[in-house]
């Protein structure tokens, strides 16, 4: 790698880089167009959540649909991340540790519900589960059980929205790793459990945590495809942004955004805790995946 | 000939049984229900809904919008993955790091807080009101949404590579007489090509299933702003499942086509640079 090329000052190999004048204009571009497009944003829900002061602010977590909301989202994120928790770890080890036909097929499948719209993933459950038309609906009904606009509906549609984030987060970290370190282990004498938490956890445990990060932001965030399902409820099954939306449609801007707020910082937190792992860590992370 | 390859490993019936268990039904099974009501309704059925002036309207709407905003940020993505990459400024981390907001902050907020950015009473949108240029409640405000979603996407999927280019090859360029600009444009791009097209397609998928972000700032006034995703809400909401599906298999449909393309695009990569 060439020496670091600083604006301003000498450029060691100019010939691989722009001129002083083009490389601020550059600069001064991206930085122009990120505070415009993405910052302004992130200031503006704490401006706009603030703006009739802070004792309004806390009083509107007061309100019992807002905290029903707040318990409900911390509800489904326990439910499912967990869950896609379990399944990340046994689909990269079934994966990345065995050969078997079939597997980029798998790997495809698997990736499949970041393809589809948050809306339709929303309305395959309706179509499943809804009321006198899903092709279960009846069954359920008749049974007392209720899937859609409530809870396991809720769920369903957010473990379907986060379904890959762990799997495939582990699984090329799992396959670059390789099952070396595994038979050694074996041929010690543990036996598979132990071989798994004593060798192959810690060897994927920034991994896991990155992906299990990305994974829970998306399930207390999601909106669409748990809006389809939710019915909106007030104090029952609405979510945190689903209880923004319906403050905000109602003109109540600073309960909306104080909400909103919580949300964000969520996602300041996240992405802090991102950045931090890809710094510290970054080796024993996979490629830089996507959200 | 046995299924899988000899492994000393255990585990592996237990954590494939599971996992084609969890996916059987989390994802395909809820995703043949979308199937079998398609098949209900047949292609003249899908057909008939798809020509509906409104669902056109909307169709045209989410394409026409999702394209020019993918076209924007691959772009500005460009410019923002090279100086990301290529320069040491300050603020060059937290500059890093803010471009995968959009991927972290739920849809919702986005939302909201665009439409009352963009509102003739907020920030921007009054600077723009003085000028005549109306953004909230107009395809121009889903347009804003769908930049903002979209941006990680083009910028995340070049980044990596100009890390990678070799800089002996712009020196081998500049000693063989070409300024900065044709190094550039005959050398640089061309390379960055395969990795801008899916940036490309990426952003656009993302965007024509966009729903959260845009509904708050689109207005969504049937056939001006409102996009299909909405479409698909509404005919839910009248328990028209049918049609419903049937703009949910047209949006599944050209996903396909966008991830196909891109598949293409990286297979034509490997062979012609021998990178994806």
């Amino acid at each position: 790698m060439p020496e670091r090329i600083r604006p301003g000052g000498q450029a060691s190999a100019p010939v691989t880089t722009e001129s002083v004048a083009a490389r601020t204009a550059l600069i001064a571009l991206a930085l122009a167009f990120l505070s415009l497009f993405l910052i302004l944003p992130v200031i503006v829900v704490f401006s706009e959540a603030l703006r009739k002061g802070v004792a309004f602010y806390l009083a509107t977590f007061t309100d019992p649909d807002a905290q029903a909301a707040i318990r409900l989202t911390l509800i489904v994120a326990a439910i499912a991340v967990p869950l896609n928790m379990i399944f990340g770890i046994a689909a990269s080890w079934a994966i990345a540790k065995f050969e078997f036909p079939g597997k980029s097929l798998l790997i495809t499948l698997i990736d499949l519900p970041f393809s589809i719209s948050p809306v339709v993933s929303g309305l395959i459950y309706v179509l499943l589960f809804g009321g006198a038309q899903g092709y279960f609906g009846p069954w359920l009904k008749a049974h007392g059980v209720e899937v859609i606009f409530a809870l396991p509906g809720i769920v369903l549609a957010t473990i379907f929205v986060t379904f890959p984030f762990v799997a495939r987060e582990l699984i090329p970290l799992m396959q670059e790793q390789g099952n070396t370190d595994e038979e050694a282990a074996l041929t010690l004498g543990a036996g598979g459990l132990r071989v798994f938490l004593t060798v192959t956890l810690p060897n994927i445990r920034w991994g896991l945590l990155y992906g299990v990060l990305l994974c829970n932001a998306r399930a207390m965030g999601e909106f669409g495809a748990v809006s389809v399902v939710s019915g909106h409820i007030r104090g029952l099954t609405n979510t945190m942004p689903l209880q923004v939306e319906i403050l905000y449609n109602e003109y109540n801007f600073a309960a909306a955004f104080a909400m909103a707020s919580l949300l964000t910082l969520l996602a300041l937190v996240t992405l802090l805790a991102k950045t931090l792992l890809e710094m510290h860590y970054g080796e024993a992370l996979a490629r830089p995946p996507r959200m | 000939m046995r299924f899988k390859q000899p492994n000393a490993l255990p585990g592996f019936g237990l954590t494939l049984g599971y996992t084609l268990f969890y996916l059987g039904i989390i994802v395909l099974l809820p995703l043949a229900a979308l199937v079998a009501q398609a098949a209900g309704l047949g292609l003249g059925g899908i057909w008939a809904v798809a020509t509906e002036p409104r669902v056109l309207a909307a169709l045209r709407t989410s394409f026409g919008l999702a394209f020019a905003a993918a076209l924007v940020d691959s772009m500005f993505g460009l410019v923002i993955a090279w100086v990301l990459t290529r320069y040491r400024f300050p603020g060059r981390r937290v500059l890093d790091a803010a471009v995968d907001l959009p991927f972290a902050l739920p849809t919702a907020v986005a939302g909201i807080s665009l439409a009352s950015l963009y509102a003739p009473t907020g920030w921007l949108g009054g600077i723009l009101a003085a000028l005549g240029i109306q953004v909230a409640f107009t395809p121009v405000g889903i347009f804003v949404a769908l930049v903002f979603v979209a941006l990680p996407f083009t910028v995340r999927t070049v980044q990596p590579l100009i890390a990678e280019i070799d800089r002996g090859i712009e020196e081998v360029s500049a000693t063989l007489g070409a300024n900065r600009w044709q190094t550039i444009r005959r050398v640089l791009i061309p390379m960055l090509t395969p990795a801008l097209l899916t940036g490309f397609a990426l952003a656009f998928a993302r965007s024509v299933s966009e729903y959260g972000s845009v509904i708050f700032i689109a207005g969504n006034l049937p056939y001006v702003s409102e996009i299909a995703p909405v479409l698909i809400v509404i005919k839910l909401e009248e328990f028209n499942y049918p049609g419903a599906t049937a703009i949910a298999v047209i949006m599944l449909a050209i996903a396909f086509v966008v991830l196909f393309a891109i598949n293409v695009i990286q297979a034509w990569s490997q062979r012609r640079f021998g990178y994806a």
